[in-house]
């Protein structure tokens, strides 16, 4: 081989090179799930597992596959979508105002501050009851119920965010004569960003669970309740089909969410490449 | 040297008029929380800005000097005591014309270099075109030019603090207030933001007030210097300098430069002693 056959493709190697560095972490992700999945298919067909209880994940996906065509189950999918949906839209618009309020009211905070700490100490879920009664057997309990799980992380991030802003931006809001309104729109609410969006994720990570957690233990539509209807039918078929549509789709938006998350900070921490 | 302390007294109302910014007897109490005494942070302090000039105010640590250059800023108001930019009382609200660098990053995080200088620009409803051929300039004038598209992240602390003075420039402010806006960066590059400052200061010929620890820094670059005793700070004096408006780093080597610096480093040595709880 002559030198020219040498240093000719050292330029595409590095750029190789380069992007494998890059993309490491997510390739080491996207390489653990593989094994994780794969070990999981080879401990169920090699019966490690019983394949009864634990059916292989290639099954599951097929399982999953013929639900989503058949669409038997849409109206389930719709319905705790839509829940989980409204109750985000709830969360975060009431926990951004709150957040707001605890932050310009110091002394309602001081009042309301042990009570925020322990408030995930107490089991949402013996809350149902008393919503049945306040809102009926509809919908709306649940809703209520993704909403008390998701309004307060979504409060106390939206005030962290606030407390973090440098003194000295909103100086420089009072030196450039700006009005309330647009000191809030345009300093304060992109300076907290990061910690608001944190907050709009949890929001929407604990309506989820809040949702589908309350249809699977209280309810007699939606998602989680057909999980939990599979599950008492010994009809594993669907119950891992429509566990793995849920994580999939979980999954997804929390990934979208990190992603986005991601490009947040990058700005703001990143530093010129040496 | 003379000494411009004053009493409010009818010879300094009517020097209002005349001058750019003019205190009279302005003084600031802070209240403290949990019935604490109150603190008498700040004067009497009566002394005038002249239009177009550098006016620096060094005093030891605590003495009032961030205080008195928010209360000219109207960034706060005083106890008591008058504040007069151009005319009109300045109270508790910045006026039109007044531009404040302070010394923390004050740069937007979320904005690149450019929307960050563009930013008071694009506040008080410049047209477009007016505000890209502003911040081109300032940039420039800032040697930032290269780095419009970054973000502050990307950007030394240097750098950064220039991106905040570019943004008081395209204000084109006919009053900068400096709240030691070199205080964090390291001595070469405070050397050469104080050239920079200089020549920002010959182009616009804006009036400056420069808040600062350092001696050397105020003797450089000002025209008139005032001293202030420690807290609560009022002026011990007003020195003028008497340097060419064409001044650089070379004014270091002015025989004057170091009687400057020990006239004073005389007036503040004991002040210094004083704020530090230390035996004059």
């Amino acid at each position: 081989m002559n030198e020219a056959a040498l240093t000719v493709p050292a330029p595409r190697r590095q750029s190789v090179a380069l992007a494998m560095r890059r993309h490491r972490v997510v390739l080491l992700r996207c390489l653990f799930i593989i094994v994780s999945i794969a070990v999981l298919e080879l401990a169920s067909r090699l019966a490690w597992i019983d394949p009864v209880s634990f059916i292989p994940p290639s099954e599951m996906a097929l399982s999953a596959w013929k639900l989503l065509l058949n669409g038997a189950y849409r109206d389930d999918m719709i319905m705790t979508l839509s829940s989980a949906a409204m109750a985000i839209v709830l969360a975060t618009t009431t926990g951004f105002l709150f957040g707001l309020l605890l932050y310009k009211l110091p002394r309602l905070r001081r009042v309301l501050d042990p009570l925020l700490l322990s408030y995930y100490a107490v089991p949402i879920f013996v809350l149902y009851p008393m919503l049945i009664v306040l809102f009926g057997l509809n919908r709306w309990p649940l809703i209520m119920l993704g909403f008390l799980f998701a309004v307060v992380a979504m409060a106390v991030n939206t005030l962290n965010g606030l407390e973090r802003i440098p003194t000295v931006l909103l100086r420089t809001a009072r030196m450039l004569r700006m009005g309330r309104v647009q000191e809030v729109w345009l300093i304060k609410l992109p300076a907290s960003l990061p910690f608001v969006f944190t907050g709009i994720k949890l929001s929407i990570v604990y309506s989820f669970i809040a949702v589908i957690g309350g249809e699977f233990l209280l309810s007699g539509t939606g998602f989680g309740y057909q999980i939990a209807f599979a599950y008492n039918n010994f009809d594993n078929q669907t119950m891992y089909g429509l566990m793995l549509l849920l994580l999939i789709f979980v999954g997804t938006i929390n990934l979208i969410l990190h992603a986005a998350e991601q490009r947040l900070y990058q700005r703001r921490v990143l530093r010129e490449p040496s | 040297m003379a000494f411009m302390e004053q009493s409010l007294s009818e010879t300094g109302v009517a020097a209002c008029a005349s001058a750019h910014v003019s205190v009279m007897g302005a003084t600031k109490v802070f209240d403290m929380p949990d019935g604490a005494p109150p603190v008498n942070a700040l004067g009497p302090v009566t002394f005038d800005l002249r239009r177009g000039e550098f006016f620096s105010v060094v005093g030891p640590s605590g003495c009032g000097k961030s205080t008195l250059l928010d209360l000219v800023a109207g960034l706060s108001s005083p106890t008591e005591g008058h504040i007069h930019f151009e005319g009109a009382e300045v109270r508790g609200q910045v006026p039109e014309g007044v531009a404040v660098v302070f010394q923390e990053d004050a740069s937007f995080p979320w904005l690149n270099v450019f929307d960050n200088a563009a930013f008071g620009a694009r506040r008080n409803g410049l047209p477009e075109n007016e505000i890209r051929a502003r911040v081109d300039h300032a940039l420039a004038f800032m040697g930032l030019a290269g780095f419009a598209r970054s973000y502050p992240a990307q950007l030394s602390g240097g750098m950064r603090q220039r991106v905040c003075i570019a943004r008081a420039m395209v204000l084109r402010p006919r009053l900068m207030l400096l709240d030691e806006p070199f205080g964090a960066l390291d001595q070469q590059t405070r050397l050469l933001m104080g050239e920079e400052m200089l020549k920002l200061w010959r182009e616009t010929g804006s009036t400056v007030m420069l808040i600062t620890h350092s001696i050397d820094e105020a003797v450089l670059l000002s025209d008139r210097i005032g001293t202030m005793s420690a807290r609560p700070g009022t002026f011990i004096d007003i020195v003028e300098t008497g340097w060419s408006r064409e001044r650089g780093s070379e004014t270091a080597m002015d025989p004057r430069y170091g009687a400057l610096q020990s006239q004073i480093w005389g007036m503040l040595r004991n002040e210094s002693l004083k704020a530090l709880g230390l035996r004059v």
